[in-house]
C-alpha cells in the first residue's frame, strides 16, 4: 500500500512537470494551430538557464525561479517575432519545419557552449520525511504543489482576464477578432510568454528533480510533453493538464511493475490504443465535417 | 421502376432531427427540384444519398441496389455523381487531372503494373486521357487543360464542377445550388445548359436551390423541406400556390 | 537572348523527348552502374568521396519516399526512421546470421529486397490508423510508432538490445546505392503520375472530395504507405551495410527530422526538389564539417532562414521537366490533331 502510494507521489511529480510543458504546446496551438516543436528545447534552455543563474549569481530558489522563467518567456517571444510571425500565412507545414529548425539550433547552440552535462547547484535544503515504509521529500511536494499554483494561475488569466478571453476569442476565429480591435500581435505575445514561461518553470524543476541537465533532455521530454497534449486534446488547456498527469502516472506505474526499459514501449502503445478509440484526444472535440 | 427510391429517410446529429421521414422516388430522366429555406436539411438529403452521412434509419435504393451503408466512393461507382454547394475542386491539380480522378473506377490496371508502367498502363492512360479531354471539349474547356483548377474563373470552376461529376458516369446527377452567385443573365444560360446535359449525357437530375426562377424554370416536381420535413411534394403549378410553402418562405423574398 | 531561349527550349524538348523512350531508362541504369563499378575499380573518385555519395544516395531515396506521404499526400509522417530501422536491421540479421559467410555478395539484395519488404508490411499497418485520423493526429501516431520500434529493438537482447547489432560487411558500394536510388526515384515517379498518384494528390486537395468522385481513398493511402516504407526500409539496409553498424537509438526521432528536412527543403510534392534538398543537405554537411559543433548551430538557422524566405522549399509544388512524363503532352497533341481532323472532314 505504501508503495503504491509512493510510486503515486513519483507519478505526481513526473506529470506535473509533464503537464507544465504540455500547456506551452497546447496554448501555442489553440492560437496559432502551429505545432511549436522548439518547446521542448525551450524547456531545457529553462533548466540552463536556472543553472547559470544559481551558478554564478548564486541567488536563492524564488528569484532563480522567476529570473529563469522571464528569461525563457522573453526567449520565446523573440523566437515568435523573428522566427514564426513572418509565417503566419504560409503553408503550415513550413511554420511546423521553421519550429524544428529552431528547436536543434537551440539544441546544438547550448551544446556548442556546454559540451558537457551540468550539475544544478541544491537550491533548497531537502529533507526526507519517512512515514513507515514511506518517505517523502520537500523537493516532491515542493515541484507538485508550485505546479498546481503555476496551472490554477493560468487558468484564472485564461479564463477570468480581459487578456484571456481575447486569447479564446482569437483561438476561437481568426478572421473576425482582429476587426473586433483585438490586438492580435499582443495577444499572441502574451501566449508564448505564457506558455514558454511555464516551460521554462518545467526545466528548472525538472532540473532540481533529476539534477543532471544537457542539451538534449528537451528531445524526448518535449516529444512526451506533446503527446500529453494530444492525448488530453490538442487546444485544451484543462486537456492538457490532464494528459500530463495521465502520462506521468502509466510511466511511474509501468516503470514499478515491469523492468524500466519497457516504460517507453508501454506508455506508446497505450497512446496508440487511445487515439484509435477517441482519435480527438480526452476533451477535444471531433471538428464536424462541412460538406 | 423508379431510378432512385427513398423511404422513410431520418437522420439526426445529435439528437437534433436534420431530416425526417424523407420519401421519394424518381424516374429515370426526370428533373426534380429540391427547395426550402436556410438549414431546411436540403444538402444533408444530399449527403445521406452520396454516403457522406450514413443515415439514422431508412432505405435509399438505386436501381433496387441498398446504398446505406455503402462507402461514398462504392455508391459514385454504382452511378451517383454530384457537385458542391461551395465549389470542391482540386484547386491545385490541373483542369485536366481533376477530370481524371473521377475516372479512378474506371482504369483496368493494377498498382504494380502502374508502379512499373508494364502490361495495360501505357494504353488505359491514353485512353483515360482521351476520354477526359472529349469530355472537357464538350463543356469548352479543352483550352485550359493544363490550367490548375484554381486559375480558372468562377463560372468555369462550376462548369469544371460539373464536368467532372459526369466522368464518373453517373445515372443520376445531384446538384447542390448550381446557380449560387450568378447573376439573372446567367442563370437563365445555366437553365439552357442543366437541360442540356440531361439530353446529352441521358442523366436523371436532382438539383438544390434558391433560385426560384430556375427551379420553376426547368424542374418537373418539386420538394419542398422545412426544418428537416417534408411540407409538399408536386408540380411546380401546386407547389407556388400551396398555403404552406408560402408559410414556410414568408420573410423571405419569394421571386415567383 | 531570343535565339538562346529558343536553342534552349529546342535541347529541352528533344531531352524530353529521349527521358519517356522506353529504353531511356534502362539504359540510364545501365550506364550509371557502368560509372559507379568503374569508379570503385579504377578508383577515379576516392573513397572519401565514394561515401559521401552513397550517403546521398541513402538520403535521395528517404526523402523521395517520405515526400510521397508528407508532400503528395499532404499528410505529416514523422515515423520514417522507424521504418528505416526494421529494413536495416531485418538486412542486417539476414547477412549476419543466416546468409554463408562465402555467398554474402550474391545474397545481398535480396537481404535488401527482405527488409523492404518487412518495413512494407509494417507500413501497411501503420496504413490503417490513416483511415480515421488525419493531420495532427496522425502525426503523433507516427511518432508513436517510431518509439515503439525503437524501444522494441531496446528490449530485443537477440538482436543486441541497446547496444546494437554489428558484424556487418561492407557490402553497400556505389553501383548498388545507385541501382537502389534509380529505381526508388523511377518507381516512386511511376505512382505518382498514374491513377493511383491523382487518387494520392485529390486525398491531400480534399479527402472527401476525392472519395466523393470515387477514388478509393483507403487503397490509395494503403498504396502510398506500403510504397513509402519500403524504400525507406530499402534504404535502411543500404545504411546498414555502409555504417557496417546499427543500435536503436540511430533510429530515434532525430533521424526522422533530418530527413523531414530534406523533403521541406527541397520542396513537397517534387521529385527533383527531394533530390536537391537530399543532395544539398548531405554535402553541405559534409562541407560544413570543419566548422565541428557550429556546424550544426548553423545548419538549422540556414534552414529557418530558408523556410522565412521560401516557405514552400526549394521546388515546392513544381516538378524539373526530366520528371513530368511525356505522354499527357504527346496524348493531348495526338487527340488535337484529331479532333483537328475531324473538324476538317464534316464542315
Amino acid at each position: 500500500m505504501a508503495y503504491i502510494f509512493q510510486q503515486a507521489l513519483n507519478a505526481l511529480q513526473l506529470g506535473s512537470i509533464y503537464a507544465l510543458i504540455a500547456l506551452g504546446y497546447t496554448m501555442v496551438y489553440g492560437i496559432l494551430t502551429m505545432i511549436n516543436f522548439a518547446h521542448g528545447d525551450l524547456f531545457m534552455v529553462g533548466a540552463f538557464f536556472c543553472f547559470l543563474i544559481a551558478f554564478y549569481l548564486h541567488l536563492s530558489f524564488v528569484p532563480t525561479l522567476l529570473l529563469s522563467m522571464t528569461g525563457v518567456a522573453f526567449l520565446g517571444v523573440v523566437i515568435e517575432r523573428l522566427a514564426y510571425k513572418p509565417l503566419r500565412n504560409a503553408p503550415r507545414v513550413s511554420a511546423i519545419i521553421t519550429a524544428l529548425g529552431v528547436g536543434l539550433f537551440l539544441e546544438n547552440f547550448t551544446l556548442a557552449l556546454a559540451p558537457y552535462p551540468k550539475h544544478i547547484p541544491t537550491l533548497l535544503e531537502n529533507t526526507t520525511w519517512t512515514l513507515g515504509t514511506l518517505s517523502i521529500s520537500s523537493l516532491q511536494i515542493i515541484v507538485i504543489v508550485l505546479s498546481l499554483v503555476l496551472m490554477l494561475i493560468l487558468d484564472f488569466i485564461v479564463q477570468r482576464t480581459k487578456a484571456g478571453m481575447a486569447m479564446r476569442a482569437i483561438s476561437w476565429d481568426k478572421t473576425i477578432v482582429p476587426l473586433m480591435g483585438v490586438p492580435v500581435n499582443k495577444i499572441i505575445s502574451l501566449t508564448f510568454a505564457l506558455g514558454t514561461g511555464l516551460g521554462g518553470a518545467a526545466g528548472m524543476m525538472y532540473g532540481l528533480a533529476y539534477p543532471v541537465i544537457d542539451p538534449y533532455m528537451g528531445i524526448m521530454v518535449g516529444w512526451k510533453a506533446f503527446i500529453c497534449a494530444v492525448v488530453g486534446g490538442i487546444g485544451n488547456i484543462r486537456g492538457a493538464m490532464i494528459g500530463g498527469f495521465i502520462l506521468g502516472g502509466v510511466e511511474i506505474m509501468v516503470a514499478a511493475f515491469f523492468p524500466s526499459t519497457y516504460r517507453d514501449f508501454v506508455a506508446f502503445t497505450l497512446l496508440l490504443v487511445l487515439l484509435i478509440v477517441r482519435p480527438y484526444g480526452i476533451l477535444g472535440k471531433p471538428q464536424p465535417q462541412k460538406v | 421502376m423508379p431510378l432512385l427510391e427513398i423511404q422513410k429517410l431520418t437522420h439526426r446529429f445529435a439528437g437534433l432531427c436534420a431530416v425526417s421521414d424523407f420519401n421519394l422516388a424518381v424516374e429515370p430522366h426526370e428533373l426534380i427540384g429540391v427547395i426550402g429555406p436556410n438549414g431546411a436539411g436540403k444538402t444533408t438529403v444530399f449527403n445521406l444519398i452520396t454516403g457522406v452521412y450514413r443515415a439514422s434509419e431508412g432505405s435509399i435504393k438505386l436501381d433496387g441496389l441498398e446504398l446505406v451503408g455503402l462507402t461514398p466512393h462504392q455508391i459514385t461507382r454504382s452511378g451517383i455523381a454530384r457537385t458542391f454547394q461551395n465549389i470542391r475542386l482540386f484547386k491545385e491539380l490541373s483542369v485536366l487531372d481533376n477530370v481524371r480522378i473521377a475516372h479512378y473506377g474506371q482504369i483496368a490496371y493494377t498498382p504494380a503494373e502502374a508502379l512499373l508502367h508494364i502490361g495495360r498502363f501505357r494504353a488505359e492512360e491514353r485512353r483515360i486521357t482521351n476520354q477526359a479531354l472529349d469530355l472537357l471539349s464538350i463543356f469548352k474547356l479543352d483550352e485550359m487543360a493544363g490550367e490548375k483548377a484554381k486559375n480558372l474563373p468562377y463560372g468555369l470552376q462550376r462548369r469544371l464542377e460539373i464536368a467532372r461529376a459526369l466522368a464518373t458516369e453517373p445515372k443520376l446527377l445531384l446538384l447542390d445550388e448550381p446557380a449560387a452567385g450568378m447573376n439573372p443573365n446567367e442563370i437563365i444560360q445555366l437553365m439552357d445548359f442543366i437541360g442540356w446535359i440531361r439530353k446529352t449525357f441521358s442523366v436523371t437530375i436532382i438539383l438544390i436551390e434558391h433560385q426560384m426562377r430556375l427551379v420553376m424554370g426547368i424542374c418537373e416536381r418539386l420538394v419542398v423541406l422545412d426544418f428537416g420535413a417534408t411540407i409538399a411534394t408536386g408540380r411546380c403549378s401546386d407547389i407556388q400556390n400551396n398555403p404552406k410553402v408560402l408559410e414556410a418562405y414568408l420573410g423571405e423574398e419569394v421571386a415567383i | 537572348m531570343a535565339k538562346l531561349s529558343s536553342t534552349y527550349e529546342n535541347i529541352q524538348e528533344h531531352w524530353h523527348a529521349l527521358t519517356d523512350k522506353k529504353y531511356f531508362w534502362p539504359l540510364f541504369m545501365i550506364a550509371g552502374i557502368a560509372f559507379c563499378m568503374a569508379a570503385s575499380t579504377f578508383e577515379f573518385l576516392d573513397l572519401y568521396l565514394q561515401l559521401i555519395l552513397i550517403y546521398v544516395g541513402i538520403n535521395i531515396i528517404l526523402t523521395v519516399s517520405l515526400n510521397l506521404i508528407n508532400g503528395y499526400m499532404g499528410e505529416f509522417s514523422v515515423g520514417h526512421a522507424g521504418f528505416m530501422a526494421i529494413g536495416a536491421y531485418i538486412a542486417s540479421l539476414l547477412t549476419v546470421h543466416v546468409f554463408p559467410p562465402t555467398a554474402q555478395n550474391l545474397l545481398f539484395p535480396l537481404a535488401i529486397l527482405a527488409g523492404g519488404l518487412g518495413a512494407a508490411l509494417v507500413g501497411f499497418l501503420v496504413a490503417i490508423p490513416s483511415f480515421k485520423t488525419r493531420g495532427d493526429y496522425l502525426a503523433i501516431v507516427t511518432l508513436a510508432f517510431c518509439m515503439i520500434v525503437k524501444s522494441v529493438l531496446e528490449n530485443i537482447d537477440a538482436v543486441g538490445g541497446p547496444r546494437g547489432l554489428l558484424g556487418m560487411e561492407k557490402l553497400t558500394t556505389l553501383p548498388w546505392v545507385f541501382f537502389w536510388t534509380a529505381l526508388s526515384v523511377w518507381v516512386i515517379r511511376n505512382l505518382v503520375y498514374s491513377n493511383f498518384g491523382r487518387g494520392v494528390l485529390s486525398i491531400r486537395e480534399d479527402e472527401i472530395a476525392s472519395d466523393l468522385m470515387s477514388v478509393n481513398t483507403r487503397q490509395v493511402k494503403i498504396i502510398a504507405f506500403v510504397v513509402s516504407s519500403f524504400f525507406a526500409g530499402i534504404a535502411g539496409g543500404l545504411f546498414a551495410h555502409a555504417l557496417q553498424f546499427i543500435n536503436p537509438r540511430m533510429f530515434d526521432i532525430l533521424k526522422s527530422t533530418d530527413i523531414l528536412i530534406m523533403v521541406y527543403l527541397g520542396g513537397i510534392a517534387s521529385i527533383s526538389g527531394s533530390i536537391i534538398g537530399a543532395v544539398i543537405y548531405t554535402i553541405l554537411l559534409e562541407i560544413l564539417r570543419p566548422l565541428g559543433v557550429w556546424r550544426m548551430v548553423l545548419m538549422p538557422l540556414m534552414l529557418v532562414l530558408l523556410m522565412i524566405y521560401r516557405p514552400r522549399g526549394i521546388m515546392g509544388m513544381r516538378e524539373a521537366r526530366l520528371f513530368t512524363p511525356l505522354r499527357d503532352f504527346v496524348t493531348e497533341k495526338l487527340w488535337r490533331q484529331k479532333k483537328k481532323e475531324a473538324g476538317d472532314a464534316t464542315p
